[in-house]
């Protein structure tokens, strides 16, 4: 497949807005504007573009929703919040292209009614912030950020707002809160933020992917955009591939490409040819899968159907030498610590499994640990505001019921390792 | 966190008006205004003030509840929530070290234990010199360069014992 999303990211200082212009970049405003805003919104639907960012929700069923509320003050936010773990892939489009990520705001902007755009950028992307910055002063600088831009009466405004240190707010409503100037904890839906979001207007939030994919949907039409890759969820996807393979990175590949395809033909298989234990598929929340899962294809109904989910498409790749206890250790001591507290089930259930698995990591562990690790995720399965305590108990479900020997065989060993 | 908070000395001044520089109060009146309240600007107040001294106090959280007309209740809620924002000063060169789950299959555990000796001190400590510190993070989005880390804003991949004692003689 030809690269779409990534195209302009190895042009040397393709992050410059001149650069940019010469290879593409706002090419495909003067296109949208000369389409009604309901078109716009309506291209994006029959495309079945679904979000990036995780949830997978049909973007143009999300714009829709907001763009029918009445009221002219509505707010579009991308979510460059990237903070679920081996997740690496919007970093290439903020560092390297960030106008792309701009025109495609402004079209969205558009097509919603919204004339106020904020990135919500992550503490922990110091040079994507300067990056971003100099972008916008220069879409500022060529007319099209601002007031009526082309001369066609539309406006957009934009800002990057920067986090300070906190996975929650990567869930929308919690993104919210903390543009707002708050905690970032998550809000009770209904109201969904299409109806009340940001200071309680109409709106949108994306991720920094999605919104990419927006100028290049426009440019080829809805028809020839839902030709590339999945039925059920066309378009490029950008797979971050990490952990024990020989070549990680991201990769731009159509949705639905084989996770046997993505470790062993572009990332060139396996590190020091060992065999392959354990596969996360789409960043820690997602339960992990196993070597028999090589042929799934990397969409969201695939995905979901093996067990798991496509979240952010972020691979990670474990060799037979990985102990799945000391994996799960990692990954629930992260939920202990970035559970925002608002749930009891949630901010204890994440330090308790944090608990136990300290004690399994200094070799104090007892077998019947195993049931009460799977009893505590019962006490957090489905008592959540939001979406973070149910991802914090997969690693634990999933890495018990694939590799349940491992526990065993750790437990009964009485190895520490102190980490 | 609620370590970090404990050794904040958060003294209480009450009615006194506080004051930081013009340059302060003209950068947070300049972002006020991509806001449509003034709450909205409580986190890039509180970053630019930590970017200014290194870490917040209690005066700034009463610093800025003033200028934004935010209760500081809020702002002391606020200020508190996230990781990010600093009780103490750092290092001049602050290392931030990932531990999550990529660039701990790579050796994060190694380099970790490596730079606590190399510098001879613990997490959130800072070096007897005042050059550096080192904190554990979560995830810095560096996984296709595990393991990995931040200097200041600098970032750096691939890491190595050795490639660890190369990049620190670099920062004075």
């Amino acid at each position: 497949m030809e690269k779409m999303l990534l195209k302009r990211v190895d042009i040397p200082n393709s992050a410059d807005i001149d650069v940019a212009m010469k290879n593409g970049a706002y090419s495909t405003l003067a296109t949208a504007f000369g389409m009604r805003p309901v078109d716009v919104v309506n291209e994006v639907k029959r495309a079945n573009l679904r979000g990036r960012g995780g949830a997978g929700f049909p973007t143009g069923l999300k714009w829709e929703l907001c763009s029918r509320v009445p009221g002219s003050l509505k707010y579009l936010l991308c979510n460059a919040d990237e903070g679920e773990p081996g997740t690496f892939k919007d970093r290439f489009i903020l560092l390297q292209d960030p106008h792309l990520l701009i025109e495609g705001m402004i079209i969205s902007g558009f097509a919603i009614g919204a004339e106020r755009g904020y990135i919500y950028l992550r503490y922990e992307y110091p040079t994507a912030l300067v990056v971003l910055e100099k972008a916008i002063e220069q879409a500022y600088a060529k007319g099209y950020l601002g007031k009526n831009i082309l001369g066609k009466g539309v406006n957009f405004d934009l800002s990057v707002h920067r986090g300070a240190g906190a996975y929650i707010c990567g869930e929308e409503t919690a993104l919210i809160e903390s543009l707002e100037g708050k905690r970032g904890q998550p809000r009770i839906r209904p109201p969904f933020p299409a109806s009340q979001g940001a200071w309680r207007k109409p709106t949108v939030i994306n991720n920094v992917e999605t919104l990419s994919n927006i100028p290049y949907l426009i440019a080829m039409g809805a028809d020839a955009y839902a030709k590339i890759g999945a039925e059920t969820a066309p378009g490029p996807k950008l797979y971050g591939v990490s952990g024990m393979v020989n070549k990680p990175g991201v990769y731009e590949l159509p949705m639905g490409t084989t996770l046997r395809d993505i470790i062993y033909t572009h990332c060139g298989g396996v590190r020091g040819g060992k065999k392959l234990k354990a596969i996360i598929p789409g960043g820690a929340s997602t339960p992990i899968l196993t070597e028999q899962h090589l042929d799934v294809t990397m969409d969201f109904n695939s995905l979901v159907a093996a067990g798991s989910m496509l979240g952010s498409g972020a691979v990670m790749v474990m060799d037979e030498t990985v102990n799945m206890v000391n994996v799960a250790y990692v990954l629930v001591r992260f939920f202990a610590h970035e559970s925002c507290g608002k749930c009891t089930p949630c901010r204890e259930g994440t330090s308790w499994l944090y608990q136990v698995y300290k004690r399994l990591m200094h070799g104090e562990g007892k077998l019947d640990d195993i049931d009460l690790l799977l009893y505590i995720c019962d006490t957090v399965k489905g008592k959540c505001f939001c979406p973070l305590g149910e991802g914090a108990i997969q690693p634990v479900l999933s890495s018990i019921k694939h590799f349940r020997g491992d526990y065993e065989q750790w437990i009964k060993s009485g190895k520490s390792a102190h980490v | 966190m609620s370590d970090q908070h404990e050794e904040a000395h958060f003294c209480r001044t009450a009615g006194e008006k506080i004051m930081f520089s013009d340059a302060i109060i003209d950068a947070i009146k300049k972002v006020q205004q991509r806001y449509p309240d003034q709450q909205g600007a409580v986190l890039p107040a509180l970053h630019i003030i930590q970017k200014e001294y290194g870490k917040l106090t209690y005066e700034a959280m009463r610093f800025v509840s003033q200028q934004l007309r935010v209760p500081e209740s809020d702002v002391f809620g606020t200020a508190t929530f996230y990781s990010l924002y600093r009780w103490k000063n750092p290092g001049r060169h602050q290392i931030q070290i990932c531990h999550n789950l990529s660039c701990s299959l790579l050796g994060a555990e190694t380099m970790i234990k490596h730079l606590e000796k190399k510098l001879g001190v613990c997490e959130g400590e800072v070096t007897k010199d005042g050059r550096f510190s080192f904190i554990r993070m979560e995830c810095i989005g560096r996984c296709d360069g595990a393991p990995a880390m931040l200097v200041g804003d600098d970032y750096h991949g691939e890491l190595t014992p050795e490639k660890i004692d190369e990049i620190l003689k670099k920062y004075e």
